[in-house]
């Protein structure tokens, strides 16, 4: 009961995100909610674990955790220098 | 006792429900980008730490308490770190923050 409530707020919580995720104004917006959504799926993955009474999905919770931050600073590395390379642009992103 | 970490846990369930689904509340309702930023951060330090923390008392002393506490500091180390780089990148991206009255500078 417990972790079904957790599972349904979190994934009601995750609606929203990808609402904000469709909406976005700016391509930071669209990030801050994905990287959100990650988060909340990592917090899922745990919640699910415990509700199937098998908690051996927190490894898998901590791979996403990884992968999530991962990819969010490679998406930002992207939009702020133009690619994965390097700094391409040097005027934009010194500040 | 059994009851006793039942009811925190319910509690702390609550609380963290209730702090995720504000923060994703503020992700939709907050009037620019970088208001958005704080009601996310908020959504990843304190809600997703009081739901992962009643499932560790949920677990007891096990193995399991152990990986939810590691998933709970990653959690709280990268939060932070894609916050901040998100906000410099926003900045550098050139994007204004809100001003309650439109700032004339022209």
């Amino acid at each position: 009961m417990m972790f079904a409530v957790a599972a349904g707020g979190v994934l009601v919580s995750m609606l929203l995100a990808m609402v904000r995720t469709l909406l976005g104004p700016t391509v930071y917006d669209r990030v801050l909610a994905v990287n959100t959504f990650g988060t909340k799926t990592v917090v899922l993955i745990a919640v699910a674990g415990f509700l199937t009474g098998r908690p051996d999905f927190l490894d898998l919770c901590l791979v996403y955790a990884l992968i999530n931050f991962i990819g969010t600073i490679a998406v930002l590395r992207f939009f702020e220098y133009g690619g994965l390379a390097g700094r391409q642009r040097p005027d934009r992103g010194a500040d | 006792m059994a009851m006793v970490i039942d009811g925190l846990s319910w509690i702390l369930i609550a609380s963290g429900v209730f702090f995720v689904v504000v923060g994703a509340l503020g992700l939709i309702r907050m009037p620019d980008f970088y208001t958005r930023l704080h009601a996310a951060g908020m959504t990843d330090s304190i809600g997703a730490g009081c739901i992962l923390l009643a499932l560790a008392l949920q677990s007891g002393f096990t193995l399991v308490t152990v990986r939810l506490l590691l998933v709970w500091a990653f959690l709280l180390l990268t939060s932070p770190v894609g916050t901040h780089a998100l906000a410099r990148a926003a900045r550098a991206g050139h994007v204004e923050p809100y001003r309650a009255a439109p700032a004339r500078r022209d």
